[in-house]
């Protein structure tokens, strides 16, 4: 266990060098002048000057990297090109709605998807099923942005029980926080839900179709032991991979998200920071983003053992 | 004679529409939408960037099918000028992601050091979320109709590597291919001639969801305002405008996000359609 804990943190290695590879270089060899663009059109020679000098680009490249990746390994982000306050403070400020809604808009997902999956599978043919799978393919086509603007349209404006905008730190109370985090988990799990429900539906006909869910019939078993106990368990390894791949989607879905319900985290200090074209804030949120992507995928391949005693790290 | 010949016809089409009733759906839906992009001069639009004062934030009515917005400009015109843009970023991006992802993928399948090389760099594209990778790209260009294409290119291009290469891996060493090698087939001729179009199929279903999702990242670029330049009408743009006015005027924001949804879910019932026709293995799948 602790060996593959090590092999996999190994393995996350060389994706970070590669991304932090990838949003220097972006930088540093984009086509036409970044200094320019980011100073913006009404800058003047001095302010682009500046800015190329506070971004090192009038030194020679290599050295602009390792001085860069060397203060990234000690966690120094650089700072913000607008507000000059360091990058990593403003991740730490922004950080806590972020990891709550990402975290809720999970467990709402799983909750509603895996269920819904089940029902489909073991109706499958059925008008259940091609309810289910009709919402799947809707669940893929709605922008997030769109069914957020509908839902505030509908529960906030029209019937007014939820609140429109804003969001409530879990220090303030749990239920303010919930409340405030009920809609655009909704919206942004919607495509997370239809991804769930797709891969829990074919995995869970897969197994229903084995010879041993035929003999756990025949033996007399009731219909949800046999559903939940011998079905369930066995389809939950692809089941579980498609909850991690699935992540990248909801994490991209946050930044729009939070920008729709005015919520204060990383998603909307990545939309002010483009609007500044504030590059090192941009930068360190995509590394932030990378982490937690590897880290819930680190999580994932745990829970395979748990899941699956056939596989062994 | 021309009679009896007609009804054999009708019938095979018949056939083919029960047979794949999402590939109908969603063509028909599809030939609507281009269909209104080709002709939005013609269907009783007026200047989608005529600003009318007096008119503004009128609710759908007789004079503006689906009201006006803060400037008073003529909704219905600006939507049906936006399928434009979502059309031609998504048909670009499928076609211009397919072939750099497919040359890719096929070169680093069949050439060992490379594929070490290339695939570290696509897993680590793969862990930062489109948006964020097309966000911070747009960050660094001037907002075009070109740059917006590339931005959503690069997210997408690693899906395709990575089926592609999928494909070249199990079939490098089919007979057919060690046969082409030996009798000493040119390595680029080998690649397009023998290898590719084994992986046309899987391809043609990618670049669907490709196609799908580039309309979907169009809009939110365009949404947080890092998108298609606001002088020209596009879903994103207009929903991005109608924001503030979410609680006094959602037809502004109702309207391109039902065209947006309605395009997205078309090219997405093509895709599970080809998917299902291509592969009838994956038909009870998913």
């Amino acid at each position: 266990m602790y060996a593959f804990l090590a092999r996999r943190l190994l393995a996350a290695i060389p994706v970070i060098l590669v991304v932090a590879l990838f949003v220097f270089l972006l930088l540093h060899v984009s086509p036409g002048d970044p200094a320019a663009i980011i100073a913006g059109d009404m800058a003047s020679a001095h302010d682009i000057e500046r800015i190329r000098a506070r971004l090192g680009l009038d030194r020679p490249l290599p050295e602009q990297f390792i001085e860069w990746a060397w203060a990234l390994i000690r966690g120094d982000l650089g700072s913000s090109i607008f507000s000059n306050l360091p990058v990593s403070r403003l991740i730490a400020q922004r950080i806590e709605p972020t990891i709550a809604l990402t975290v809720l808009t999970m467990a709402i997902a799983i909750a509603l998807a895996v269920p819904i999956g089940v029902l489909a599978a073991w109706r499958a043919g059925t008008w259940v099923d091609r309810l289910v799978m009709g919402f799947a393919v809707l669940g893929f086509s709605v922008p997030v942005f769109a069914l957020g603007y509908f839902l505030i349209w509908i529960f906030a404006v029209r019937l007014d029980w939820l609140p429109v905008q804003g969001y409530s730190p879990i220090a303030q109370g749990l239920w303010p926080f919930l409340v405030s985090l009920t809609l655009p988990s909704l919206a942004l799990g919607i495509v997370y839900v239809a991804l769930i429900a797709r891969m829990t539906r074919a995995s869970m006909i897969e197994v229903l179709n084995q010879d041993y869910i035929r003999t756990a019939k025949a033996k007399g078993l009731s219909q949800w032991p046999v559903l939940l106990i011998h079905a369930l368990k066995p389809a939950s390894v692809p089941i579980v991979t498609t909850i991690g791949i699935g992540v990248a989607l909801l994490l991209g879905g946050v930044v729009v998200t939070e920008s729709v319900f005015n919520i204060p985290g990383l998603g909307r200090l990545t939309v002010d920071a483009i609007l500044r074209r504030d590059y090192p804030v941009i930068q360190g949120v995509i590394l932030v983003f990378v982490l937690i992507y590897l880290i819930i995928n680190l999580a994932v391949d745990l829970i395979y053992t748990v899941l699956d005693p056939r596989i062994r790290y | 004679m021309p009679v009896q010949a007609a009804r054999p016809r009708r019938s095979a089409l018949w056939t083919a529409i029960r047979r794949h009733p999402t590939i109908t759906l969603g063509m028909a839906i599809m030939t609507l939408l281009v269909a209104i992009a080709v002709f939005a001069p013609y269907l009783w639009t007026v200047d989608p960037m005529k600003i009318n004062p007096i008119f503004r934030l009128r609710p759908p009515s007789q004079r503006n099918w689906f009201g006006t917005d803060h400037l008073g400009r003529d909704l219905y015109s600006r939507v049906i000028y936006g399928s434009r843009v979502s059309l031609q970023v998504g048909v670009a991006v499928a076609l211009v992601a397919t072939t750099i992802g497919a040359l890719i993928g096929l070169v680093a399948g069949f050439v060992r050091w490379v594929d070490a090389i290339v695939m570290r760099i696509m897993d680590g594209l793969m862990a930062v979320p489109g948006i964020l990778l097309a966000i911070a790209l747009m960050a660094l260009t001037r907002a075009s109709f070109q740059t917006v294409v590339i931005a959503i290119v690069i997210p997408e291009v690693p899906r395709i590597v990575r089926l592609v290469r999928s494909v070249v891996l199990s079939l490098r060493e089919q007979p057919f291919v060690e046969a082409a090698e030996a009798i000493g087939t040119r390595f680029h001729r080998l690649l397009l001639r023998h290898i590719l179009p084994n992986a046309v199929a899987p391809l043609i279903v990618q670049a669907t969801f490709i196609c799908a999702s580039a309309m979907i990242l169009e809009a939110i670029l365009s949404f947080l305002g890092a998108g298609t330049p606001p002088s020209i009408p596009s879903w994103g743009n207009i929903m991005a405008e109608g924001r503030q006015f979410v609680s006094v005027a959602f037809w502004i924001l109702g309207f391109p996000g039902l065209f947006l949804t309605l395009t997205v879910l078309a090219v997405n019932l093509l895709g599970d359609g080809f998917r299902d026709m291509l592969d009838p293995r994956m038909r009870r799948r998913l």
